[in-house]
């Protein structure tokens, strides 16, 4: 899984690219953390899925990591662009009520 | 008429869940799946492929075994590890139940698989491993007139 980020007008926007599954999730973990710790004075963070071609539950716990770690720091979460198949486990988890959808 | 059969085995590496998932959707393709349906199938196995990573050998190595049929229109997916096996099954289903909550796991996994399939059943002996049991009916394609 490939996580690139930049920021624009105070706004940190993370990408994730590939599958996102049990294997693929520590590596990426470390890599957006990273771009978190390295800009914390953005007002929101926006992490797009449109290039995630596969998520399973783990993309839940592998988000609600990040609500967690962006919530200590104060900065709120969302997501951007999830595919069908991706939407369909985030709204089945409920997530969008911590991390809404980017508008 | 149609009948067909899989058999795949392979450790318990992170690395094939990937392999798991594909194979069983590439399996399947001859039932011609909608894009939605060849999600969710995709979607359960790696979800009970991790469950044998993660919580049956809990990243020691071991063997995963997952067994294929299509019947009719039918795909029957059985996938066993003899892991640690699961103390409470009613309490593991549970939405949001983990075991392992430091971990970022959702406890998603089981609800997942029961939602995205048609029939599911679990079942688990302490010590000697878990069988999941899980199929999905896939409608018949209208032919383009």
């Amino acid at each position: 899984m490939v996580v690139t980020g930049y920021t624009k007008n105070k706004i940190l926007y993370i990408s994730l690219s590939g599958e996102m599954d049990e294997c693929a999730s520590q590596a990426a973990r470390a890599k957006c953390d990273k771009l978190i710790e390295d800009n914390l004075s953005v007002s929101k963070i926006v992490i797009n899925l449109s290039d995630v071609a596969f998520m399973d539950s783990t993309g839940i716990g592998f988000l609600i990591g990040r609500y967690k770690k962006a919530a200590k720091l104060s900065i709120p979460l969302y997501v951007d662009k999830p595919n069908f198949a991706a939407d369909k486990i985030l709204n089945l988890s409920g997530i969008y009520s911590l991390i809404p959808k980017a508008e | 008429m149609t009948k067909n059969y899989l058999k795949l085995q392979f450790y318990s590496l992170p690395r094939n869940q990937a392999f798991a998932r594909d194979a069983v959707a590439a399996f399947c393709l001859e039932l011609n799946p909608s894009l939605s349906d060849l999600s969710d199938v995709k979607t359960a196995v790696s979800e009970a492929v991790t469950n044998c990573t993660v919580h049956a050998y809990k990243g020691n190595l071991g063997l995963v075994t997952i067994e294929c049929e299509i019947e009719e229109n039918s795909l029957h997916i059985k996938v066993s590890d003899t892991g640690k096996g699961i103390a409470d099954i009613n309490q593991a289903i549970q939405p949001f139940y983990t075991s392992a909550p430091s971990d970022e796991r959702s406890g998603m996994g089981f609800t997942i698989m029961q939602t995205f399939m048609d029939e599911f059943k679990v079942n688990s002996i302490q010590g000697e491993g878990t069988v999941v049991y899980m199929s999905k009916s896939f409608k018949a394609e209208v032919e383009n007139a």
